[in-house]
């Protein structure tokens, strides 16, 4: 299982409230991760990263276990901490706009 | 007995404004998708309880909702703009090529007879048509492809085609706007197009006969006279009587001819409203004064209506968006500002009411009038 937080507006998009947990199989990457939570809310594709071409949307943000994972390969191996789940994966809008 | 339905989009939320015919009293319902930027909701004239809504988010993306049941409850479908075929380029702010690229929705158009049918003008500008209820969008890539089309250049709002007119008397007919490429006609349903911006005149155009680049900011037209057109440019107030073949100024006595709303009485084809706004540079009332004029010669004279609007220190703007008449007995008008104020009159402008005073930054607002 894996912890993934998401910034409040994607929550309020697919009306829901708390952590949201996803499985991964095999290496935990970051594709496999997002492809789990579009797979388990598809109104979520689009707004994390581009629908065609799969790149992460500019102002979206990607962290865990203090790293800023955003320009990571999204097939990298997730540290250890996320793929056991003691730690989460999170998805953070960027500060922008003063 | 009729009642009155406003849809409002702002900066931070969609919000849903129902009155009875005495549009005296309303109630509020909202912030629906609360935090996000709706640039526009929009009903079905055949179905009014099916409305589409444009929410945007420039971290986040575009989204459409959609409800079936008056605004009550929503559910998100397609949200997937791919342009049709080579994307090309358009010009960029310092005039280099630009590749074209999806930002967002500007403005949603319902069919005038099928409410699964719906239009879509978006940023970079192109038109997409939904035939299944917005769960799948495909371009009319015969505009973008329009000759013309690498000449585009956005103005400083963004490249938004936010301006559909559809004509009641002949379905093939549709009108478009863009900023800051001008008008454009299809006369076969949105397979090819052609510029109607002769008469158009920009100073910042080196060309005065220059057939594309005019940053026109809105066109309204009365259902009862599809080939009568009026236009609020970035500067000037414009008309035409042959579906926009040829337009003429009809500023007349305005204080000041920019601005961004137009919209024309319900029962009065002749009669049209605009907000006059101080200018490019300075995006307020003349004087501070909140001014809607109204004219019932189709332009050239004008009268400023004041009757309920703040008369001083008001330093708000509306948006091309922003306004919209009812088609009650006695028309209503409405309009919102960028200071969050939605205002209403149910004598076609003799007199105003706030009816929502603190909204955030409101983008759009659009009425139903509902039996």
């Amino acid at each position: 299982m894996i912890r993934v937080i998401l910034p409040a507006h994607l929550r309020l998009l697919a009306k829901m409230e708390e952590e949201l947990h996803v499985d991964v199989v095999g290496v935990v990457t970051q594709r496999k991760v997002i492809d789990a939570i579009e797979e388990r809310y598809p109104v979520l594709r689009g707004t994390i990263r581009d629908q065609v071409t799969q790149k992460r949307r500019p102002f979206v943000r990607f962290f865990a276990c203090e790293q800023d994972l955003s320009h990571e390969d999204p097939d990298t191996p997730l540290p250890d901490a996320v793929a056991s789940a003691a730690e989460p994966y999170m998805i953070v809008g960027a500060v922008a706009g003063g | 007995m009729s009642s009155v339905r406003l849809l409002v989009g702002t900066k931070k939320g969609a919000f849903v404004l129902t009155s009875d015919g005495q549009r005296k009293k309303w109630d509020i319902s909202g912030p629906h998708f609360a935090g996000w930027e709706i640039y526009h909701v929009k009903g079905s004239p055949t179905d009014p309880n099916r409305l589409y809504a444009s929410q945007t988010s420039g971290w986040f993306g575009q989204m459409i909702q959609r409800s079936d049941d008056g605004g009550a409850t929503w559910q998100p479908v397609g949200n997937k703009f791919t342009y049709d075929g080579i994307t090309g380029t358009h010009q960029w702010y310092d005039g280099t090529a630009h590749p074209w690229e999806f930002k967002r929705v500007w403005h949603i158009e319902p069919s005038l007879t099928d409410p699964d049918t719906v239009y879509a003008g978006v940023e970079d500008a192109a038109l997409f048509r939904s035939t299944d209820a917005g769960n799948t969008w495909h371009e009319l890539s015969g505009l973008r492809g329009h000759g013309s089309g690498s000449q585009w250049q956005p103005g400083a709002g963004g490249m938004g085609l936010h301006t559909i007119v559809l004509d009641p008397a002949n379905p093939q007919r549709i009108f478009i706007a863009i900023s800051a490429a001008g008008a454009f006609r299809s006369d076969d349903a949105g397979e090819t197009w052609k510029p109607i911006n002769r008469g158009l005149k920009s100073a910042y155009i080196p060309s005065p006969e220059a057939e594309v680049g005019h940053c026109v900011h809105r066109i309204a037209m009365h259902p009862s006279r599809p080939n009568t057109l009026f236009m609020q440019k970035h500067w000037d107030v414009m008309r035409s009587d042959d579906a926009g073949e040829n337009w003429r100024e009809v500023s007349g006595n305005l204080p000041t001819d920019f601005g961004f709303p137009i919209d024309v009485h319900a029962h009065e084809p002749e009669t049209i409203y605009v907000v006059p706004i101080k200018s490019d540079g300075e995006h307020y009332p003349p004087d501070g004064k909140l001014r809607v004029y109204r004219s019932r010669t189709g332009g050239d004279e004008w009268e400023p209506l004041t009757n309920g609007l703040p008369q001083s220190d008001c330093y708000v703007n509306v948006l091309r968006e922003a306004m919209d008449v009812d088609s009650l007995d006695s028309c209503g008008v409405y309009f919102g500002t960028t200071g969050g104020q939605v205002y209403a009159s149910a004598d076609s402008g003799d007199s105003w009411n706030t009816v929502v005073r603190d909204l955030p930054a409101v983008l759009s607002v659009e009425v139903q009038t509902l039996a």
